[in-house]
């Protein structure tokens, strides 16, 4: 509320600022004759660029200043620490360029503002100056290009073999996601197999899919790498995880991945954000249709302890969907049973 | 070989001015005069324009007070408002708000920016600032426009269908607009959307190869390149640009009609939506996303050149020097065309594309900066040690320089692959794109209408108004996207019909509600231009011959120009066209028309050879 009424007050503000103007302008008519009318405008419009200059400079700054906690999310894993550094890195680079290029334009307008006694100076080129600020910026922008290339490469090269396998599909209009259970292994897929209960399109022809769970919401290990294996069912979908610093495209026909490492559990977060109901989250950044707003799912990051603990506590898919069985080669029954921890659960406790 | 040209049109233009009557069809409708042409561009282009504002004005409402009861709006869009039964509280369609948010993309980028922007100040600008007496074809140019006022009369339409105008944003990604079953807008909506914009590109192409024919062909004598004033330098490379782009969009959308509704596999794979797995396979939507950004990206100089050119002249003359730095004006603008080409995967860092590919767009993305930086700071010494005049043109293009600065500058963030990952697709894009492309691009096309409205229409339009205008316009753009870029680096999502889902994106409900206040009240200001635009051209105060002392063709030609352009002959060009200020001169600004032969005082020692020569020449014609 407070914002609306400083939002308000810059609109009146403006209307003042019109009205001046205004005045400026009557006063220039009452005074005297039509050329002496324009050149009082166009004093008038000289000062209005200084004073643009000087009341958004003073605006931009006030609310970069005063939004800062809230536009400055915390991050959580440990490459968004280092794309969240090399992002004020630039903001300070191209922030000096803005500053300096926005001063330069709003003075030089002012400042150079007709004067019929002047004569503007005949300054077509001057070759050392366009020489320096054409290698600057290439010198510039060189090394911002060597830093992010380095950090992408990072970011993008083949994820550890320890990595925490997940799975994540976007749907028209919800994520799944899909742990591969005690073997560590996601089973195979066809689109052709999907229905309403098997939303992944398991094939269960594949044992390693028998032990695979399929839970409401996300964990992740702090500290541990995770490698989300990203796919999509119907239409494009983006898998966005804002404070984690994730964004990968989810792709009908086209599986894509992204690995990072998370560096706070939820638990920390909370603590750190002093917002006990703090929450990470998993939002879509793709356009998808209607739904597009409300593809929502909750993301919990636990201690190792706690994240093993929560997995063995996960019934897996083919034993919530026992009539799916059906669907196993019959040499694999057994084993599937077994995997999946259906009828006996002593059996399945020991295979894990 | 040119001058015989040149005597032929001549000839021309005579017999079509003095001899036969139009009618009024064939003088204001399918007219073949470029000027017309031109007026007909901008006039379509203003109607777009409004449009596509007020489109924005409604969905921002939507983002700016989500809670809103919105029934009073159900007069206009009907059953797109969903009215509670209970309550009688009325929401704007989810799936609508898409609508509206992808046919802003469209009416703004496609009809305003290119048409509007291109199609009026190529048209209007080009025959009379090289010295032609029209474009090199006049039928083509004449189909241009109707091409895309069809094309235009079928985007209209499709608001009127039941199902809705397509809704997969502008850049129509595939499956969600291959599929009708994906939303309501990939269906009927989709098909219009298709086939208007298959017009557009017939339209833009016939634009395009008449104005890069009428440069190199019709200059007048003594107009070589290197005396063309810039604004015929960016349409040239503009029309260059959208001619080497524009056909790849159409195989897009080809390949798009194919998927929709031959059956074909170019962009699905793999699809289960509405309980059935469909049966292609093997497609790929990335196909299409690089087939859409290698015409998507040039389109972004195909919008924003036009523009940068139209203020190269207005704050050379109304700085009253000559532009600095104007072969370097010219090889960043071609180091751009050149490179807006080979940048285009740089809106596919996320997208699955392989990271290595991310790594060469992205290099090549941050060497256009360096070009870019170079008319920035040109432009500045231009305004250096200037004595400058503010007419609304020149105010907007002083604002324009501040939106490509500032808009530009968020590009170096964007470009770079690894902030890439967090930014993309947030509104941070938004306020960047908005600032360097949108804005930047509509004061260079509003600076261009206040420049040559006395050449287009014999009269002023108000100064007064327009300085009203343009503090308005500025300020409120400003307050609309400056405080975007918070909203962005907060991660909030594009394309979000409304935030109160996520905890994350719910931080800022204020200063989203302000944004829309200041978007209301920028989109209210812009009436202050139509107003001033239609009353002027019936009332406006009469024009003198050149208004604003400059040296360029075109105030040459009568107030009011004829079919034709030039009543005589066409005139010589012996210089420049930035001779303002020269030292030694009678007046601040020698026209281009000017030989070097009467300036003696003011000829540098290279001119003063020149001088020499000129008259040799003449001497040689006149032997002739």
């Amino acid at each position: 509320m407070q914002n609306l009424l400083i939002g308000a007050s810059v609109v009146v503000a403006l209307l003042v600022l019109f009205m001046v103007y205004k005045l400026a302008t009557l006063i220039h008519v009452a005074k005297g004759s039509k050329t002496d009318e324009d050149a009082g405008s166009n004093t008038v419009n000289g000062y209005l660029m200084l004073a643009f200059l000087i009341i958004g400079g003073i605006a931009a700054t006030w609310s970069a200043m005063s939004y800062f906690d809230l536009y400055n999310i915390p991050v959580a894993s440990e490459h968004g620490v280092k794309t969240d550094k090399m992002f004020w890195v630039t903001m300070l680079i191209t922030g000096l360029a803005f500053v300096i290029t926005n001063v330069l334009l709003f003075y030089f307008a002012f400042r150079y503002r007709y004067n019929k006694n002047n004569t503007a100076t005949y300054y077509p080129d001057n070759s050392k100056l366009e020489m320096a600020w054409t290698v600057i910026p290439a010198v510039v922008l060189t090394i911002l290009i060597g830093y992010g290339l380095k950090l992408w490469n990072n970011i993008t090269d083949v994820a550890p073999k320890e990595a925490e396998v997940i799975e994540i599909m976007g749907a028209q209009f919800a994520w799944r996601v899909r742990y591969p259970g005690a073997d560590n292994k996601l089973g195979k897929y066809d689109y052709r197999k999907i229905d309403d209960s098997n939303a992944f399109g398991m094939d269960l022809s594949d044992k390693n899919s028998h032990d695979d769970f399929v839970p409401r919401e996300i964990h992740f290990p702090v500290n541990k790498p995770v490698l989300l294996k990203i796919r999509a069912r119907d239409v494009l979908h983006s898998v966005y995880m804002p404070h984690f610093r994730v964004k990968m495209d989810a792709v009908p026909g086209m599986p894509t991945q992204f690995w990072f490492v998370p560096k706070k559990t939820t638990e920390d977060m909370r603590k750190e954000t002093g917002n006990p109901d703090f929450n990470y989250e998993l939002a879509c950044a793709e356009i998808c249709g209607k739904g597009h707003f409300s593809m929502r799912m909750l993301i919990v990051v636990d201690t190792p302890e706690e994240y093993e603990a929560w997995k063995k506590k996960q019934k897996t898919w083919l034993a919530q969907n026992p009539e799916y069985l059906a669907q196993v080669p019959e040499e694999l029954k057994e084993v599937a049973m077994l995997s999946a921890g259906i009828e006996n659960n002593e059996s399945n406790d020991s295979s894990l | 070989m040119s001058t015989a040209h040149v005597d032929l049109t001549d000839e021309m233009g005579h017999e079509d001015h003095g001899h036969h009557e139009q009618g009024f069809v064939s003088k204001y409708i399918f007219s073949t005069d470029h000027k017309i042409i031109a007026k007909q561009f901008l006039i379509s282009g203003i109607v777009w324009a409004l449009i596509g504002g007020l489109l924005s004005v409604i969905f921002r409402l939507q983002l700016g007070f989500p809670d809103m009861d919105m029934s009073w709006l159900s007069p206009l869009l009907g059953k797109w408002i969903n009215i509670d039964p209970g309550t009688g509280v009325g929401k704007l369609d989810t799936g609508f708000y898409l609508a509206l948010v992808t046919m802003h993309g469209t009416i703004m980028v496609f009809f305003v920016l290119t048409a509007g922007l291109s199609g009026t100040f190529s048209n209007f600008l080009i025959p009379l600032q090289i010295g032609a007496r029209d474009m090199a074809s006049g039928f083509m140019n004449m189909l241009s426009y109707w091409f895309f006022f069809l094309s235009s009369v079928i985007m209209f339409i499709s608001f009127f269908i039941s199902t809705g105008p397509a809704s997969g944003s502008w850049v129509i990604y595939p499956p969600l607009s291959a599929l009708p079953q994906a939303m309501e807008g990939s269906g009927l909506g989709m098909t219009l959307w298709l086939v208007a914009m298959a017009l557009f590109i017939v339209s833009t192409l016939l634009g395009g190869i008449n104005y890069i024919a009428t440069v190199i062909n019709m200059r007048t004598e003594g107009m070589s390149f290197t005396k063309l004033p810039l604004t015929i330098w960016a349409f040239f490379l503009t029309a260059i640009i959208g001619l080497l782009s524009f056909p790849v969009l159409l195989s897009a959308a080809l390949l798009l009609i194919l998927d929709r509704s031959f059956g074909t596999s170019f962009y699905l794979s793999e699809i289960y939506i509405g309980g059935e797995a469909l049966p292609n396979m093997g497609g790929s939507p990335i196909l299409f996303q690089h087939l859409f950004w290698f015409l998507g990206h040039p389109e972004v100089y195909i919008v924003l050149l036009p523009s940068l050119g139209i203020t190269s002249e207005i704050i050379s003359t109304n700085s009253r020097k000559p532009i600095f730095g104007y072969k370097a004006m010219i090889g960043s603008m071609m180091g751009i065309a050149i490179l807006s080409f080979v940048v285009w995967a740089h809106h596919m860092f996320v997208t699955g594309m392989n990271p290595f590919a991310g790594s060469i767009f992205m290099i090549l993305t941050l060497i256009i900066a360096v070009p870019s930086a170079i008319k920035s700071f040109n432009y500045l010494t231009t305004l250096w040690k200037g004595n400058i005049i503010f007419t609304p043109a020149m105010l907007f293009s002083i604002g324009l320089v501040s939106f490509f600065i500032s808009g530009g500058i968020t590009g170096i963030f964007l470009g770079n692959a690894a902030l890439d990952i967090q930014l993309h697709d947030t509104y941070f894009v938004v306020a960047h794109f908005h600032l360097v492309m949108g804005s930047a691009a509509f004061f260079g096309m509003l600076a261009g209408v206040y420049h040559w409205f006395p050449k287009m229409f014999g009269r002023m339009m108000d100064r007064k108004l327009g300085y009203v205008h343009f503090w308005l316009s500025f300020i409120g753009i400003y307050l609309i996207f400056f405080p975007m870029h918070y909203i962005g680096i907060a991660g909030y999502p594009r394309r979000y019909y409304s935030f109160t889902n996520f905890d994350t994106f719910s931080t800022f409900a204020d200063l989203n509600s302000f944004i829309s206040l200041a978007a209301i009240a920028t989109f209210i200001a812009q009436l202050i231009f139509v107003f001033n635009f239609f009353y002027s051209i019936f009332r406006g105060k009469k024009a003198t011959q050149n208004p604003w002392k400059s040296n360029t063709l075109e105030w040459t030609t009568p107030i009011n120009p004829g079919h034709g352009n030039w009543p005589g002959a066409i005139p010589k060009v012996y210089r420049w066209p930035y001779d303002y200020s020269k030292p030694g001169a009678k007046d601040d600004f020698i026209p281009q028309t000017v030989p070097y032969a009467e300036t003696p005082e003011s000829n540098l020692p290279h001119e003063q050879e020149l001088a020499g020569l000129e008259s040799n020449n003449d001497n040689a014609i006149k032997v002739d």
